[in-house]
C-alpha cells in the first residue's frame, strides 16, 4: 500500500500541487485522472521520488520514502517498476537487454536464470520472438509491452504507469489496460496509473483519484464515478460525445 | 557562478551510490570505442593535413639562405607537439565527441530514459557520465599521440614530395634540440582537455529540458563551452608549466 500525505509542490514559485493526500491499496489498479496540466504526472513523480515535494511525504507499506534515509530510499526504489509515457526503452539496447537491464544492475543472478526470467516476462506481456529487436523496430504498443516487462522483471512490488495509452489505438489501449490489471492481480502488487483515458477509467479503475488544477477533488471507484456530483469531474467524464450519449440513454 | 556550482555538484554526484566495478569496466570499454576508436579516422585526416600545411607554410615563410632548411621541420615539430596535436585536435574532439555526448544524454533526458534509471535506484549521473569521462581520459591522450605522429608524417611526405627540403633534413630538424618535457606537457594538456570536453558536454546534455530543439541547443552549447574551456585551460597551463 502506498500512502500520499499532504503533498504540495511548486515550480519556481508557481504551486502545482496543493495538499494532496490519498491511499493506493495493494492488489488493485489505482488511477489518477484529470485533464492535461492538472498535475497528475507531477504527483506521480513526487510519489516515485523523481521530484522532491515541498511539503508532505509518501510511505510505501509504512516506510517513509520522502524523508527516509538514503539506503531505505534505494531499497524502495528497487521494488518499483515504472512504465513511462514513451516506454523509455534504452535506444542502444535490444529488447532482451532492455528487459534484462534491472536484473543486471540490481541482482547477481546467473545469466541463464536472467534469460529465463526475461523470456517469462516477455511471454507474460504477449511478446515472443522479439528478443533481438531494437526499440526503433517496435510499434508503440510493443514498446509499452516491453516497458511493462522491464517494470515487472525484478519482481516489483509497486508498478507505476504514466499515460500507458498515449499514442495507441483504442484496441491496443484496451489490451494494455487489461494487461496492467491482470499483472496487478496475478502478482498482487500496488499499481498506480496516471491517465486521462475514460476507457481505462471504466475498464480497470478499482480506485480513482480525480485531480483538478493541482487539487484532489474526488475519490471513488469506476462504479461510483458516473453518479458523482462534482461539476469539474462531470465535465471531464462527459467531454466526449459517446459518454454524453451514454448518460442520456441512462437517464 | 550558479552554473559552476551546479556543475561541481553534478561532478560530485558521480561518486555517490556507485555501481559495481564490473559495470563501470564494461561501460568504459564501450565508451572508449565510441570516443576513441570511432574518432581515429577524423583525427588521422585532420592531423595529416595539418602537418602537411604547416610544413608548406613554414617553408614559404623561411626562404632565406641564412636559415638552414631543417628549421622548417623543427618549427613543425614544436608547433605540433605544443599546440596542434593537443589543442587544435581538442577543438575537433569537442566537435565530434562533445556534441555526440550532449546529444545522447539530452535525448535520454527528454525521452525519460534517465528518469527510468533513477526510478530503478541507479545513480544516473554516475552510471552514464563517469564511464564517458574515464574513457575520454584514456583515449584522448592516445589520439593526441596518434595526431602528433601523423602530423609529423604528413609534414615529411609534403616536404619530400614537393621538394621543399630533403627527407634527411626533415628528420634532422625533428630530432634537433628536442625537449622531452614538451611531450609531457602535451599529454598533461590532453588529459585536461579530455576531462573538460567530456564533463562539460555531459553536464549540458544531462540537464537538457524540453524537446528536439533543446537537444540541438545543448549540443551546440556543449561544443561552444568546451572550446572556450579548452582555450582558457590552454593559456593557464602554458602560463603555469612553461
Amino acid at each position: 500500500m502506498i500512502e500520499v500525505n499532504h503533498i504540495s509542490h511548486s515550480f519556481e514559485g508557481k504551486q502545482v500541487l496543493f495538499d494532496i493526500s490519498s491511499r493506493f491499496e495493494k492488489g488493485q489498479t489505482n488511477l489518477i485522472i484529470g485533464a492535461s496540466g492538472t498535475g497528475k504526472s507531477v504527483l506521480l513523480k513526487c510519489i516515485v521520488g523523481l521530484l522532491q515535494p515541498d511539503e508532505g511525504y509518501v510511505t510505501y507499506d509504512g516506510r517513509d520514502f520522502t524523508s527516509g534515509d538514503r539506503n531505505l530510499k534505494i531499497d524502495i526504489r528497487r521494488e518499483i517498476g515504472m512504465l513511462f509515457q514513451g516506454g523509455a526503452l534504452f535506444d542502444s539496447k535490444n529488447v532482451e537487454e532492455n528487459v534484462m537491464f534491472p536484473l543486471n544492475i540490481l541482482t547477481k543472478m546467473p545469466l541463464d536464470e536472467k534469460l529465463d526470467r526475461v523470456n517469462f516476462c516477455l511471454q507474460r506481456v504477449d511478446l515472443e520472438n522479439v528478443n533481438k529487436k531494437m526499440p526503433s523496430e517496435l510499434s508503440g504498443g510493443m514498446k509499452k509491452r516491453v516497458g511493462i516487462a522491464r517494470a515487472i522483471v525484478n519482481n516489483s512490488q509497486y508498478l507505476f504507469c504514466d499515460e500507458p495509452n498515449s499514442g495507441l489505438d483504442p484496441q491496443t489501449s484496451i489490451t494494455i489496460d487489461n494487461l496492467i490489471k491482470e499483472i496487478t492481480i496475478e502478482f498482487d502488487i500496488t499499481t498506480v496509473v496516471v491517465t486521462h483515458d475514460m476507457n481505462s477509467v471504466m475498464e480497470i479503475g478499482d480506485y480513482i483519484a480525480f485531480m483538478f488544477e493541482g487539487r484532489l477533488l474526488w475519490e471513488g471507484s469506476n462504479d461510483q464515478i458516473i453518479d458523482c456530483n462534482v461539476q469539474e469531474l462531470e465535465n471531464f467524464i462527459f467531454a466526449n460525445k459517446l459518454m454524453r450519449t451514454m448518460r442520456n440513454m441512462k437517464s | 557562478m550558479e552554473s559552476i556550482g551546479k556543475f561541481l555538484i553534478f561532478m560530485g554526484r558521480m561518486f555517490i551510490r556507485m555501481e559495481s566495478f564490473g559495470t563501470y569496466f564494461k561501460l568504459t570499454v564501450d565508451e572508449s570505442i565510441k570516443v576513441g576508436y570511432n574518432s581515429i579516422l577524423i583525427f588521422a585526416i585532420v592531423s595529416t593535413f595539418m602537418g602537411a600545411v604547416t610544413t608548406l607554410q613554414t617553408a614559404y615563410n623561411l626562404i632565406s639562405p641564412f636559415i638552414p632548411s631543417y628549421v622548417i621541420s623543427l618549427v613543425v615539430r614544436d608547433m605540433t607537439i605544443l599546440e596542434l596535436a593537443p589543442t587544435i585536435m581538442a577543438i575537433v574532439y569537442a566537435g565530434k565527441v562533445g556534441s555526440n555526448i550532449a546529444g545522447e544524454l539530452g535525448t535520454m533526458r527528454i525521452t525519460e530514459q534517465i528518469d527510468a534509471l533513477e526510478v530503478m535506484g541507479i545513480n544516473s549521473a554516475s552510471y552514464l557520465v563517469l564511464p564517458k569521462i574515464i574513457a575520454s581520459l584514456i583515449m584522448y591522450p592516445l589520439l593526441v599521440i596518434l595526431a602528433g605522429y601523423l602530423s609529423l608524417l604528413g609534414g615529411y611526405m609534403t616536404a619530400v614530395l614537393t621538394g621543399v627540403m630533403t627527407g634527411y633534413d626533415y628528420i634532422y630538424g625533428i630530432r634537433y634540440d628536442f625537449v622531452e618535457f614538451n611531450v609531457k606537457f602535451a599529454l598533461i594538456k590532453a588529459l585536461a582537455f579530455a576531462f573538460l570536453v567530456a564533463a562539460i558536454s555531459s553536464y549540458k546534455g544531462y540537464f537538457t529540458k524540453g524537446g528536439a530543439l533543446e537537444v540541438g541547443q545543448s549540443s551546440t552549447s556543449a561544443v561552444t563551452n568546451s572550446c572556450i574551456a579548452i582555450l582558457t585551460a590552454d593559456y593557464l597551463l602554458a602560463k603555469l608549466l612553461l
